[in-house]
């Protein structure tokens, strides 16, 4: 089972190497990480993408929790949530297929955010389905390069995370 | 008043009532040894190799209850600290570790004696810091002894560059510590706990399985009480021997690969597990698949929650400080005026009784044969009147020291029961002797373990330690043995040991006595006399014991607590 797992963890240097530390050396799985600073700059906040049976996600919520750095932990899959993830994606816009680019970042509602005589790159903020349906909808020969910041999540309404 | 960083780390440690420091100076450490010359309150220790100098502070601390401190340098002697450290993780015991960096200036560029000393350990320590500023080095070895003592205790690491050691500020130390992100629990939930007395209270064939915890959190009175109210019987792993005094009719020994016949199939059958402070490890209960074909209501009481429900599910999870949760449990007892549940449980007790009549530890030792092993130990404690210090290193000799000495207290077994580290035995008895000076202590070793950390012999001399160390020396890496003639065909690759020193002469040449022992009856004399007319000397007693010996009940690896060999004739 898939699970998003938020860490609000000192924002102090090894902090993020305790945590990548911690999945490789008890052989979790970690799809993906991010990390950054919170309001307060003394907290990051951390979604980890992981995924494990629910004694393995039992287990990894606790060792999260046993690391001296951690100030709180949440399993955000258990209740409703959102989540996002941002992809910049350089593709080739020449020819016919300019316009045909143009008419898919539409449909997505992404957005152009750089313009040359032959490339564009495209801005599309979603969820992991989404990013992953508009990288299925245009033509692979087209890509010329994709970064994405993995996932980031949040609670719906009143369920809060703070220290 | 501005101190250097070197005086604040001298300072600090006097502030935490650190009375020995176990280490081996370096360049980056320089400004630090300096600080320690010039004061007379903490005595510096110096040890012959930085991993020795961890297992000492490591040893200091399961006999004394205190953190034990280890100052190492830079490069090497961080490195060389790593066993020392992964060994104390193992095994949950507080120690706090000073090393030396280069300086701050130079982290980065492969300096002379450099390593990444904080990530090198960071799998292997509780916590760890890198100080980069004079001004945190007070707070930050605060904050090192905090996390060392308390929750699920640990080693710590206070990685100090060069620079930081010679910086001065103004040292204020603080008084308590508080860390929004650390605050471990110490009361057990109430309610959780009322369900387990309800549980044991109706339990038919309960049990008692505790484990290092309950020595750690120093609660083995609280056991003993809770098991006389119960009237339950009671193993104690390899970690917690002591925890429960082995001459009780209670006491039912060790559980595990070598465990007693009687504790392994009373924790099998047993319809109520308290398992406190322990963590169903695989030497413990083998194949945790063939354990949960059982059907058996589980309580586990831990500090550490990730201990709870990780290789078998607990029923009634308890997360708390052993001492407390079982000052609990007796409160609510004595609320409820349990009468004694005798009655209930004879038929368990018939039960057991019949397992424990097989005797499964017996032995022979033929009068004028080779000497057996499980005669050594038995002689040792009846010499010591089991009342000694006993460390080990890793085999079948700890093994052997495990089953036939006959533990009544807490912190007089010391062993490395997590990482299984060969080498401690002799560190572990120096640690043990500073913390203990009036009590005996004895090193219960084998001829591969020993030589692991042997050059400690001349710490022993410089310190005028006089330890006892008895040598099982059977010429091989006797459990690796063991292990080849039951499961590899007798193809004993590289377990025998050629070319060993005369370990008497050895110890003679490091200034100590050295006697080799070959007859049965001559063992008992010795020992006496290691104990009256060598007292005050270390007395290295290399006794050649039968080596086709195998160390026996065993449960093979993987296999469940039911399938026990119980001597060569079950093969």
């Amino acid at each position: 089972m898939r699970h998003l797992i938020s860490v609000l963890i000192e924002n102090e240097s090894g902090a993020l190497s305790r945590v990548a530390g911690l999945f490789s050396a008890r052989g979790y799985n970690i799809e993906s990480l991010t990390v950054a600073p919170t309001e307060d700059p003394s907290l990051s906040r951390m979604t980890i993408i992981t995924s494990g049976s629910d004694e393995i996600i039992e287990q990894i919520t606790k060792q999260l929790n046993k690391l001296i750095e951690t100030v709180k932990v949440v399993d955000l899959s258990e209740a409703p949530h959102l989540e996002r993830e941002l992809m910049l994606l350089k593709v080739r816009a020449t020819g016919k297929d300019r316009e045909e680019m143009k008419r898919m970042t539409d449909i997505f509602r992404a957005r152009i955010v750089d313009v040359t005589d032959t490339t564009y790159v495209i801005e599309l903020t979603g969820n992991q389905g989404k990013l992953d349906a508009f990288i299925q909808a245009i033509d692979p020969a087209l890509i010329l390069e994709t970064v994405r910041s993995g996932v980031c999540g949040i609670g719906r309404g009143e369920r809060v995370l703070r220290a | 008043m501005l101190l250097t960083g070197a005086e604040i780390v001298v300072q600090c440690l006097q502030r935490e009532n650190v009375k020995y420091v176990f280490g081996y100076p370096g360049g980056a450490v320089l400004h630090i040894y300096d600080a320690f010359f010039q004061q007379d309150e903490i005595r510096h220790v110096l040890v012959r190799h930085e991993q020795a100098a961890v297992h000492a502070a490591d040893g200091y601390a399961r006999a004394s209850g205190e953190v034990g401190v280890a100052l190492v340098t830079s490069g090497p002697g961080a490195t060389n600290a790593v066993t020392g450290i992964a060994t104390a993780y193992g095994d949950s015991i507080p120690v706090v570790i000073l090393s030396g960096q280069v300086p701050t200036a130079m982290i980065g560029q492969d300096a002379f004696q450099e390593v990444d000393t904080v990530g090198i350990t960071r799998p292997c320590v509780k916590h760890n810091f890198l100080v980069k500023d004079v001004a945190e080095l007070a707070e930050t070895i605060k904050k090192a002894f905090h996390i060392a003592r308390t929750g699920r205790p640990g080693p710590v690491l206070v990685d100090i560059p060069k620079d930081v050691s010679a910086a001065k500020c103004e040292f204020h130390y603080p008084e308590t510590v508080t860390m929004r992100s650390y605050n471990p629990v110490v009361k057990g939930h109430q309610g959780q706990i009322r369900k387990a007395v309800k549980a044991l209270r109706e339990a038919k064939r309960p049990i008692l399985y505790a484990g290092g915890g309950v020595i750690l959190a120093d609660a083995a009175d609280e056991l003993t009480a809770l098991a006389r109210r119960l009237e339950a019987p009671v193993t104690t792993t390899l970690m917690a021997l002591g925890a429960y005094p082995a001459s009780d009719r209670q006491f039912l020994g060790m559980p595990g690969m070598h465990g007693t016949y009687e504790a392994n199939l009373a924790l099998h059958h047993a319809d109520v597990v308290l398992a406190v402070g322990a963590r169903f490890d695989d030497r413990v209960i083998g194949s945790p698949e063939h354990f949960a074909a059982e059907p058996r209501t589980i309580i586990h009481i831990d500090i550490d929650p990730s201990s709870i429900s990780k290789r078998v599910k607990a029923d009634l999870p308890i997360v708390g400080d052993v001492r407390h949760v079982f000052a609990d449990f007796l409160r609510i007892l004595d609320e409820e005026g349990l009468s004694a549940p005798s009655e209930a449980l004879a038929p368990w007790w018939e039960r057991i009784e019949q397992w424990r009549a097989r005797r499964c530890l017996a032995y022979e030792q033929p009068s004028d044969g080779l000497i057996k092993p499980q005669y050594v130990i038995d002689t040792l404690w009846k010499v010591t009147k089991g009342e000694a210090i006993v460390t080990s290193d890793v085999g079948q000799h700890q093994m052997w020291a495990a089953q036939y000495y006959r533990f009544d207290h807490p912190r007089r077994w010391l062993n490395s029961g997590g990482l299984g580290t060969m080498g401690v035995g002799l560190p572990y008895a120096m640690g043990a002797r500073f913390a203990r000076p009036e009590a005996p202590v004895v090193c219960v070793t084998g001829e591969a373990s020993i030589q692991m950390c042997i050059q400690e012999l001349s710490t022993c001399k410089q310190f005028r330690l006089p330890l006892k160390i008895v040598n099982l020396n059977n010429g091989y890496l006797g459990m690796v043995r063991q292990w080849q003639e039951l499961f590899h065909g007798g193809r004993y690759s590289e377990s025998y040991m050629d070319s060993l020193p005369d370990f008497a002469a050895l110890a003679r040449a490091y200034g100590h006595v050295g006697i080799r022992v070959d007859h049965p009856a001559d063992l008992q004399p010795v020992l006496e006399r290691a104990f009256t007319e060598h007292a005050n000397e270390l007395v290295f007693l290399d006794v050649r014991i039968d080596p086709r010996e195998n160390v026996y009940p065993m449960i093979q690896g993987g296999k469940g607590l039911t399938e026990m060999i119980l001597s060569a004739d079950d093969l």
